[in-house]
Formats: structure tokens, C-alpha cells, sequence
């Protein structure tokens, strides 16, 4: 019999931190698997931020960073510029990419800055209690909106990949998701066109993914995907944003 | 080889060059616009990168990045940016990685003006930023000891994996000085075997981090840091004594300062008054082995400085209650004057405050 | 014919391969594990055809999909 599913090479085979059920570990998932499919391992830097992904510099078996809260593309950015073939990724969260660190992103799309953005949105500050996030949804409940998210003292949610993909520097802006497994296979192929073209030597590429966080929404894991199709798609519709002109 | 006039700024540029720094990552603030400007040329003429970032906040961790991947580094600013690069600094010593970091102090706090000042020393040797840690910092009083001290600053940086400010003032950037630059040598940088730069056949990988999550693991890291800081403190203080040998009157003072302070020397010992200058070379680790020396004839010390007060704690640290430590200064841009410093030193002289 | 194994101490319990399995094979077992989860497992072996669904739901890479003559990827 021959393995048909096994751990990608660069994850490290140990447990990981996160909660029953989020989808953090697909996601660490298929970016190892794009890093092992396109044999890099050996030029790979990734850059963890700060929020539930930050232990993700232990997970990767490869050279990585820790970064402070937002700053990961500027870590990025400094690395790239020593190691042109290296290649490079931050993997960064809703609260790090489009709240703190909303300059710095813009900034390195701005320069195309030849970097890969794995963004992981699950509309929520997790690792610090469920506060509400740059992306949390209009009526959201979370710690800090718990009458839910209203537009007169709250805002509204922001739309990255669509911003963003506005932006010259920006050469590939995607937005897939992880809550099945049809949507799981989207997301590895975007994710590792994102790497091949960084490999190519395209400019700035962003995979956004649509991510769950049972243990903040309150509900089980199960609902939690659900929540994802029926809630955060329809603000946060999937698909490619930028693409290159020759592709 | 013949002198060349340069300006404070453009000398730091080359000097870091010269050091092999081949990355600058910067945000424009006034008064060391000039280092950028020059570097701007100077760094892609040597194969290097320059780049402008969209803030102090990016710059310092466009460094961190740089210096984590093994390179040369540096970045540059004035104090309200190097206060937004504190996060970045305390990261970077916390992971431990060697950098340059230029603060051209101008008057504070807030936006206080583009005027030079020594309003950061506090910030500068303090740590600055978040946690218990320590930047190695050079004081520099002449355009000729940027250029010399900017090898040196690369060089501690990296031998003892701490970031290392340049600390001067608005004066020192903009002022033009002969300087002699010397041969061009090539620069050996030590093995970067710990670097984040991709794996590349090594058989584990390297991880740039300064969160320890466990409180075990937080103090044993803490630990090695003050070990670390300590043999810094032991190996490193330096400063320059000048005609301190039989002085009752100690003046103290850094960069600019020192340049007044020293006429003052002169001109009290032309009118026979025993007074003799310590000037900082390294303000930390703070030169206290310089104290020890003159305590047994030196009856009192007076600390000149462009600010309100900031070194004059460490010189009454390093003093420790055996004699008066007064001080002297002007903040905001304004100089201290020879004369008036002068007028100070024979008043606290005749008793005044003995 | 396929072989799934489930690394049962790495289970969180969260359930999302139960809800994927294109032949509903999965369940959630009676006992708990060291971490105090009731672990995946499957329920009829010889019903599965190894598409690897469960695997490629999975957040803790718990299962391991192997096929007779079929290559890894």
C-alpha cells in the first residue's frame, strides 16, 4: 500500500497549539505542502506574527522569524532585500495585517516588495480573548461589541485583498477558504501560485484565508464552517483579485 | 593620504560603508537628512540597499529582518523616530542580533524642534524601549571620530549580538570637519552561521525569535543578557581624560558638550585653576572605571550637558555620594556658552558649594 | 482497498472529518485520549476507498491515508 496523505516534510511533526478544531493547522498545512511540492525548503523563510499563529516559527521546518504585532511584511521586506532568492513569507492574522499593521502592508504591496502573504482572516482578536477585529462582521458579537458590531461607534469591516489588489506593486491578490475540503484544495493551489510566482520573481503576492475560531464565535467546530459559508463569504467573497496580465 | 572636508552626517554614511554596511533602511527626519541623502548613492555605487521605509516603526524592523538574515545594517533617525523604533530595538535585543542605529538628537519632548540637543541621552542608555535590556552607545565629538567610530560600532554589534547606537547631535550632523578616511580595506565580516537566511544543506534550522513564552526559560534569557551586559560594562567603557591628572574640579560632559567643556579646561587652567575634563566615549556602558581614577583628587565634578540633566544620574551613580556632582546645561537647541560654563566652575571653585 | 490511521494522542476532537467523509465512516470514539478527547476513528474499514477527505479536513494532521497502488500527493 503506498501513503496517499502524510504530513507534509516541512511541518514539524509535533502537536500544535491551537484550539479543537481551528482551521490555523490546515492552513500551516498547505503552506508546507506548496514549500515541500516546489522543493524550497532549503531558501524558505517565513516570519510568525503576533496573535495565535505567533509559536508558527516552531511548526515550520525551516528557517523562520518572529515578528512584532503588524510588522511582519517590514521583517519581510529586511529579509528579502539580503536574500533575494530566498523565499519569503509572513503568516499574519486579521488583528496583525489590517489593524496594527495596515501600514506596513500597504507598504510592502506598495513596493511589490517580493514577498508571499499568507493572511489569515477569521474576523476576530483570538489569542487575546475575542475582541473585535478590523474584519469582524457588522452584528458580530465578540467581547468587545457583545451587542454585536454597529456601524455608528464601530466602523465597518475592512475588505484587504480588495484594497489592496488596487495597488500596482500588488502582482497576485486572492482570497479562498478552508472550511471544506473542496475550498481546502482552492486554497492549496492559490497558496502555491502565490509561491511560484515569488519563485518566478513576481512582486508582492497575498493569499488571504477565510479562517474559523470556534472557540471565539462560541460555537463548535462544525458550526463554526458553516459560519464561515454563510456569513463571512458573503462580505468576504473568494476568488482572485489580482492576477498578472500574462497569466 | 590628504584630508577631506565632510560634513557629520555624510562622515557616518561612509564611515558605515567603509565598515561594510551594505543595507540602510530609514524614514526622513530632520537633522540627519543628509546621511540618507548620501547613502541613497553611496549604497547602490557599493552593491548595497538602500531603502526609504514608510515609517521608523518599519525601518527598525526592515533592520531586524536584515540583521537576522546575517546582513550589515543600519538605520538612522532623530528622536521622535527613534522613539517609534523602540519596539523594534527591544526585539532586536531581545533576539539578540547586531545593528547600527544613528539618533541625531534634537530638542524634546514632542515635536520639540529640529535644533541639536542631547535630549535622548536617558532613552539612549536606559534601554529606550520595553524589557530589561541594554544598546551598546557611542558618543562621538568630532566628524573625524564618526567615521572612526562606525567600524567600531559594527564590530561591537557583532561581537556581542546587541544592537549599538550612535548617539549624537544636530551640530555634530550638519557641522563640516577635515577628516582623514584612510585606505579603503576590505571588511571581515564573522561567520553568520546562526543567520535566518535559508537553510541551504544545514541540517537545522535557524529561528530569529525573542518570545519565551515559559517563565523558566523568559528568566534563563534574562539571565544570559545581564551576563552578557555585565562583561560589556567590564570590557568596554571608554573615554577620553584631558588634563584631569591633578584636577580639583571634574568637568563631565559628551559629544558637543565635551567640545565646549574643554575650552572651559583650557581657559580655567590659563588662570591657574586645577580643572580637567571626563568625556564619554561609550556613554554605556557608562565609563565609571574613569571616576575611580580622579575621586581620590577630585573634589568636585560638574556635568555639562545640552539638556536639562540627564547624564549628571550616572555621573552621581558612578560618584556614589563621595563628592558633589553639580550640573550645568541648556535644552531646546540652545548651547551652553565657555563663558558663562566658566562663570559656574570659578563659582562652585571659591566654595560655593564644597 | 485503503488503510486510515488515526494518530489518536494528536485528536482534538473537534469532528470535522466525521462531517466530510463522503461515505459517513467516521465517528467519534467512546473513550478519551491523554488529552481528554473523545478521538476520531473510522467504523468500517473495508468501506473506505482512501480519498483522503477526512485527512485533508483535519487541523492536527491526525490521519494518515494509505492505497493500494496509488502514488503519495
Amino acid at each position: 500500500m503506498e501513503k496517499v496523505f502524510t504530513r507534509p516534510n516541512s511541518l514539524k511533526d509535533i502537536p500544535m497549539h491551537y484550539c479543537p478544531g481551528c482551521t490555523h493547522g490546515i492552513i500551516h498545512r498547505l503552506v508546507a505542502e506548496a514549500i515541500d511540492e516546489l522543493d524550497v525548503v532549503d531558501r524558505a523563510i517565513g516570519v510568525a506574527p503576533v496573535g495565535c499563529s505567533v509559536f508558527t516559527y516552531q511548526y515550520f521546518d525551516f528557517d523562520m522569524y518572529q515578528g512584532s504585532h503588524g510588522r511582519a511584511p517590514a521583517v519581510a521586506t529586511g529579509i528579502k532585500r539580503v536574500v533575494p532568492d530566498g523565499v519569503v513569507f509572513t503568516y499574519q492574522g486579521d488583528g496583525d495585517l489590517a489593524a496594527i499593521g495596515t501600514a506596513e502592508i500597504v507598504h510592502a504591496a506598495a513596493r511589490g516588495e517580493k514577498i508571499t502573504v499568507i493572511f489569515v482572516n477569521n474576523a476576530i482578536y483570538a489569542m487575546t480573548g475575542g475582541q473585535m477585529a478590523p474584519t469582524t462582521l457588522m452584528g458580530q458579537k465578540t467581547t468587545t461589541t457583545p451587542f454585536g458590531r454597529e456601524a455608528n461607534s464601530n466602523g465597518f469591516p475592512i475588505r484587504m485583498s480588495e484594497m489592496l489588489s488596487t495597488l500596482d506593486g500588488a502582482s497576485y491578490v486572492s482570497r479562498v477558504s478552508v472550511h471544506d475540503p473542496k475550498n481546502i484544495n482552492k486554497a492549496k493551489k492559490s497558496i502555491k501560485k502565490a509561491f511560484e510566482m515569488q519563485i518566478a520573481g513576481a512582486g508582492f503576492t497575498m493569499v488571504e484565508v477565510l479562517s474559523s475560531c470556534p472557540t471565539n464565535w462560541g460555537m463548535s467546530p462544525k458550526e463554526a464552517v458553516k459560519w464561515v459559508e454563510s456569513d463571512m463569504i458573503p462580505y468576504y467573497p473568494l476568488g482572485e483579485f489580482k492576477v498578472p496580465s500574462e497569466v | 593620504m590628504a584630508k577631506i572636508l565632510m560634513k557629520g552626517n555624510e562622515a557616518i554614511g561612509e564611515g558605515a560603508v567603509r565598515a561594510g554596511c551594505r543595507y540602510f533602511f530609514g524614514y526622513p527626519i530632520t537633522p540627519q537628512s543628509e546621511l540618507p541623502h548620501y547613502l541613497a548613492k553611496r549604497l547602490p555605487e557599493a552593491d548595497g540597499v538602500y531603502l526609504q521605509s514608510e515609517s521608523e516603526t518599519s525601518a527598525i524592523n526592515m533592520v531586524y529582518g536584515a540583521a537576522g538574515a546575517g546582513a550589515r545594517v543600519m538605520t538612522s533617525s532623530s528622536g521622535p523616530g527613534i522613539s517609534l523604533m523602540q519596539e523594534g530595538i527591544s526585539y532586536i535585543a531581545g533576539a539578540e542580533l547586531p545593528c547600527v542605529i544613528v539618533n541625531m538628537m534634537r530638542g524634546g519632548p514632542g515635536l520639540g524642534n529640529i535644533a541639536p540637543a542631547q535630549s535622548d541621552y536617558l532613552q539612549a542608555v536606559k534601554g529606550g524601549g520595553h524589557g530589561d535590556y541594554r544598546v551598546i552607545c557611542f558618543a562621538p565629538a568630532s566628524v573625524q571620530e564618526i567615521i572612526d567610530f562606525m567600524k567600531d560600532a559594527f564590530e561591537l554589534a557583532d561581537k556581542y549580538f546587541n544592537p549599538v547606537m550612535l548617539l549624537a547631535d544636530g551640530i555634530l550632523g550638519q557641522m563640516m570637519e577635515p577628516v582623514e578616511l584612510g585606505e579603503e580595506e576590505t571588511v571581515q565580516i564573522p561567520d553568520r552561521a546562526w543567520a535566518a537566511n535559508g537553510m541551504r544543506g544545514r541540517e537545522k534550522k535557524n529561528i530569529i525569535n525573542s518570545l519565551y513564552i515559559v517563565p523558566e526559560d523568559m528568566e534563563v534569557h534574562n539571565h544570559k543578557l545581564t551576563k552578557k551586559y555585565a562583561e560589556i560594562t567590564e570590557n568596554e567603557q571608554r573615554w577620553e581624560e584631558y588634563r584631569v591628572e591633578d584636577a580639583e574640579m571634574v568637568l563631565v560632559a559628551f559629544g558637543t558638550s565635551a567640545r565646549i567643556a574643554k575650552a572651559v579646561v583650557d581657559r580655567a587652567r590659563d588662570e591657574g585653576l586645577r580643572v580637567g575634563l571626563i568625556r564619554p566615549i561609550l556613554v554605556w556602558p557608562f565609563p565609571v572605571k574613569a571616576f575611580e581614577k580622579v575621586i581620590p583628587h577630585a573634589e568636585q565634578f560638574l556635568t555639562v550637558e545640552m539638556n536639562m540633566g540627564q547624564m549628571v544620574e550616572d555621573v552621581r551613580l558612578a560618584v556614589a555620594g563621595r563628592r558633589p556632582v553639580h550640573f550645568t546645561g541648556r535644552p531646546g537647541g540652545m548651547l551652553p556658552v565657555a563663558s558663562d560654563v566658566f562663570q559656574e566652575v570659578k563659582k562652585l571653585m571659591s566654595g560655593g558649594a564644597k | 482497498m485503503a488503510r486510515v490511521t488515526f494518530r489518536e494522542e494528536r485528536c482534538k476532537g473537534c469532528e470535522l472529518c466525521t462531517a466530510v467523509c463522503p461515505k459517513d465512516l467516521l465517528a467519534m470514539s467512546k473513550h478519551i485520549n491523554a488529552m481528554g478527547f473523545h478521538p476520531a476513528t473510522i467504523t468500517d474499514m473495508e468501506q473506505c476507498n482512501g480519498c483522503a477527505t477526512c485527512a485533508r479536513m483535519c487541523p492536527d494532521l491526525v490521519i494518515e491515508v494509505e492505497k493500494e497502488g496509488k502514488k503519495v500527493g
